[in-house]
């Protein structure tokens, strides 16, 4: 069993101190008001990092927007998951369309609600990576570019893991999928391809973008929050590690996106108008292999004789990230 | 108020006449008229509060209908061929969500080889997806279907595709009458959804239906479309009584009593399938007209009372079920019990190719004389077609098929390189 060390009542962080933090700064899922938008009973796997991520996601935008929230959601684990017939998990009205169009679904509801004057109901659309970076990129793009009101949040779990763990464009290299599989003289996904769409909706000069993980949740609250404070279009890219795709343990899957951030490989910040303005910095860079270890995506990596060269690229990548956002300190870097 | 006005002038009026509040639309021949009209009218402030939305593509377009329609508001949208195939996921998924959508296919080819002009394989593509389908005859049966396009699928909680046929009625300027904001208020009151996306009484919409219930669901689509055949000729006559006019209903006939052959079809041929039976009529011959109006529902019933004395029916059809035959002629074909060999299918005007009044009355009169195939496609040049066959025989290397058509035609841009 993994074993993480928790400092209890750590001041300045956190970490577990909600009852030690002043009201305004508790997470929403710590108050009683939390509205259980995607309410327990899913068939989520145990450990399923979208599920953690959507959960504080739409009960942030649920307290955001004081419950007056509709959401689009693309075909996916999270939509399959939630709403098995004839149950659903979701407390607030949500819509399921397709696979590729929940971004124009959005656009649509904002329409609607604005013809009817509802200025103060507001729009969440919502997919996996697939369903954002593939399948679904030309009616985000669509969506970003018209600046519609809607708030468009990824679930990133690096591969189309509703049907089965295959690779999409938000697989990391070297990772192994079903569809990019280490035989032969294959090495898992290959490098050099792939999308950054964080970058990308920045391109776009949307009023807001953000990054976050399920590793900092009270993060992902305030990215949230501060997204429905903007109107026109919005994009948060949440990484959420799962345990099926990923090949880790169901209860490592926080220390997962929390490696994953501090090892620089996921870049956690936040961009308006298509400028950078805040970044959340790493005390210390961990090496890749810290990440990569744990999972048995990268397994094939180690094996004997091992791919120096290949951990050698991607702990270039993370420094590539560290280098473009200015993930480490200078001061704290010689520390 | 009587107009002389491009058809899709005619009809993006009527669509403003209805009260639209979500328009969302990309360019297509012969679409666009009608929705550059409206962008017009809405940036105007003529249809406030109403939005139009320029998407990236068709399947955004039906898309952005489609949580527009699930909030509430009554949703437009317009194309015609490729981009009804590019929306076609979506298509079927508002049908399959219950939202009364209406859509205006403007009728056009679909390729390869890419061809602009009038046919109805667009449509009838997706006879199956679940929308309404209404065929219009000529511009004023256009205007006319879309004002009872709404009220049916509002009434049904379905999406309604009203057809009408590319740059033959888009494009043509005919009288129309143009009705009244009063007239179209009295007809189509306000949309009151069946379901809406509203967060003071929260649903879950398009949730995963296994094998438990999808049979179900998929026979309720079933059971509604077969209400609409009833509430189509209901609402028509409702029309009738607000407009003054006939317009809609299942199906037209036209001088069919007594004939010994009926001609079936749909659109604006209809036109010229009249004048020719009106000049064979003239000459003592029995011949008689079906226009189907609504192609989805299929109005089997309606079919099989307008064709049951029809010694002979001709299905005279601007599509082709390709390795098969006709799609309206087997849809006619279905609806009788007894021998369906009375049925005669004619693949007409593809692609545009004109559809004349002699060569219609050519395979009437074989009709009549009991000499029809079974299949025939109207002039079709059988020389061109041979010859593209021998080269594929002799030659593997053959190159592509409508290149080397254009070569043998000689027409000038074929003939560089
Ligand atoms: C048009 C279309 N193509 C393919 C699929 C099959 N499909 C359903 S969910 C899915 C994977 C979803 O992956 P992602 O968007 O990353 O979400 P995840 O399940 O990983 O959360 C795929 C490929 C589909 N439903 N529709
Ligand atoms: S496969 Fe992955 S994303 Fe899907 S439910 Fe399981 S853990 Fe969650
Ligand atoms: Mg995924």
């Amino acid at each position: 069993m993994s074993y993480q060390p928790i400092r209890f009542y750590q001041t300045g962080t956190f970490t577990v101190g909600n009852r030690l933090l002043p009201e305004a700064q508790r997470s929403v899922q710590s108050g009683r008001e939390r509205t259980n938008s995607l309410n327990s009973g899913h068939r989520a796997c145990q450990g399923c990092g979208e599920a953690l991520g959507a959960r504080y996601a739409i009960d942030a935008a649920m307290a955001a927007t004081n419950r007056q929230l509709v959401a689009a959601n693309a075909t996916g684990c999270l939509e399959v998951f939630s709403t098995p017939y004839p149950e659903t998990s979701w407390q607030i009205p949500w819509i399921h369309s397709l696979f590729g169009n929940a971004a124009a679904v959005g656009t649509g509801i904002a329409a609607a609600l604005r013809v009817q004057g509802k200025r103060d109901v507001r729009v969440v659309a919502q997919g996996g990576d697939g369903g954002t970076t593939d399948i679904g990129f030309g009616c985000l793009s669509g969506m970003f570019e018209r600046n519609d009101d809607v708030l468009y949040i990824c679930y990133d779990n690096e591969a189309y893991m509703n049907t089965g763990v295959q690779r999409s464009s938000a697989t990391p290299p070297a990772a192994r999928t079903n569809t990019t599989m280490p035989v032969g003289e294959s090495t898992g996904a290959r490098f050099g391809q792939g999308k950054n769409l964080p970058l990308i909706a920045m391109a776009h000069e949307i009023p807001y973008v953000a990054t976050a993980t399920v590793a900092e949740l009270r993060d992902l609250e305030a990215k949230v929050r501060r997204a429905m404070e903007f109107r026109g279009a919005r994009y948060i890219h949440v990484l959420v590690p799962c345990p099926l795709g990923w090949g880790h343990g169901s209860a490592e899957t926080i220390k997962m996106a929390r490696l994953a951030q501090e090892t620089a490989l996921f870049p956690v910040f936040e961009a308006e108008h298509g400028e950078v303005t805040n970044v959340s910095k790493l005390r210390r860079q961990l090496p890749v292999e810290d990440y990569l270890k744990p999972q048995s995506r990268f397994a094939h990596l180690f094996k004997p004789p091992g791919h120096a060269d290949l951990i050698a690229r991607i702990q270039a990548l993370a420094d590539r990230n560290v280098q473009r956002f200015g993930l480490v300190d200078a001061a704290e870097d010689a520390q | 108020m009587l107009k002389q006005v491009e058809g899709s002038a005619a009809v993006a009026e009527a669509i403003a006449l209805c009260r639209p509040q979500v328009i969302c639309a990309y360019p297509i021949s012969p679409q666009t008229h009608i929705v550059e009209a409206l962008g017009r009218r809405v940036d105007a402030g003529e249809l406030a509060p109403c939005e139009f939305i320029n998407v990236e593509s068709e399947f955004a377009a039906m898309s952005v209908a489609i949580g527009a329609s699930a909030t509430g508001a009554r949703a437009y949208t317009a194309t015609a061929s490729q981009g009804l195939l590019f929306m076609a996921e979506a298509v079927y998924n508002a049908a399959g969500l219950g939202l009364p959508i209406v859509m205006t296919v403007a009728n056009r080819a679909i390729g390869a080889p890419i061809n602009i002009w009038n046919d109805h394989t667009d449509a009838l593509s997706q006879r199956d997806c679940g929308w309404l389908q209404l065929f219009a005859e000529d511009n004023q049966e256009a205007l006319d279907l879309h004002i009872q396009a709404f009220r049916l699928a509002e009434e049904l909680s379905l999406p309604v595709m009203v057809c009408m046929d590319g740059f033959i009625l888009t494009h043509a300027y005919e009288r129309v009458d143009m009705p009244t904001q009063a007239q179209v208020d009295s007809y189509l009151p306000p949309y009151e959804p069946r379901q809406v996306l509203d967060p003071a009484d929260p649903v879950s919409i398009g949730a995963m239906v296994g094998p438990e219930a999808f049979m179900e669901v998929r026979y309720l689509a079933h059971a509604k479309q077969q209400q609409a055949l009833e509430l189509i000729p209901a609402w028509a006559d409702e029309f009738r009584r607000v407009f003054g006019r006939p317009s809609g209903g299942l199906v037209h006939e036209y001088r069919t009593s007594d004939a010994d052959v009926i001609v079936v079809a749909l659109g604006s041929v209809l036109g010229t399938i009249k004048d020719t039976v009106d000049m064979m009529r003239d000459e003592g011959l029995k011949i008689g007209v079906l226009g189907i109006t609504c192609f989805r529902p299929w109005p089997a019933a309606a079919v099989r009372n307008s064709l049951q004395q029809a010694k002979r029916v001709v299905v005279l059809e601007k599509s082709l079920a390709v390795g098969m035959g006709g799609i309206v002629g087997n849809n006619v074909s279905a609806s009788f019990s007894g021998s369906p060999d009375r049925v005669h299918t004619v693949i007409a005007g593809l692609g545009g190719r004109s559809i004349t009044r002699g060569s219609l009355r050519r395979v009437f009169e074989q009709a009549l004389a009991d000499s029809l195939e079974p299949l025939t496609f109207l002039d079709l040049d059988r020389a061109l077609v041979d010859r593209v066959l021998e080269r594929e025989r002799v030659q593997r290397r053959s190159g592509p098929i409508a290149e080397g058509i254009l070569k043998d035609l000689g027409v000038v841009a074929a003939k560089l390189g």
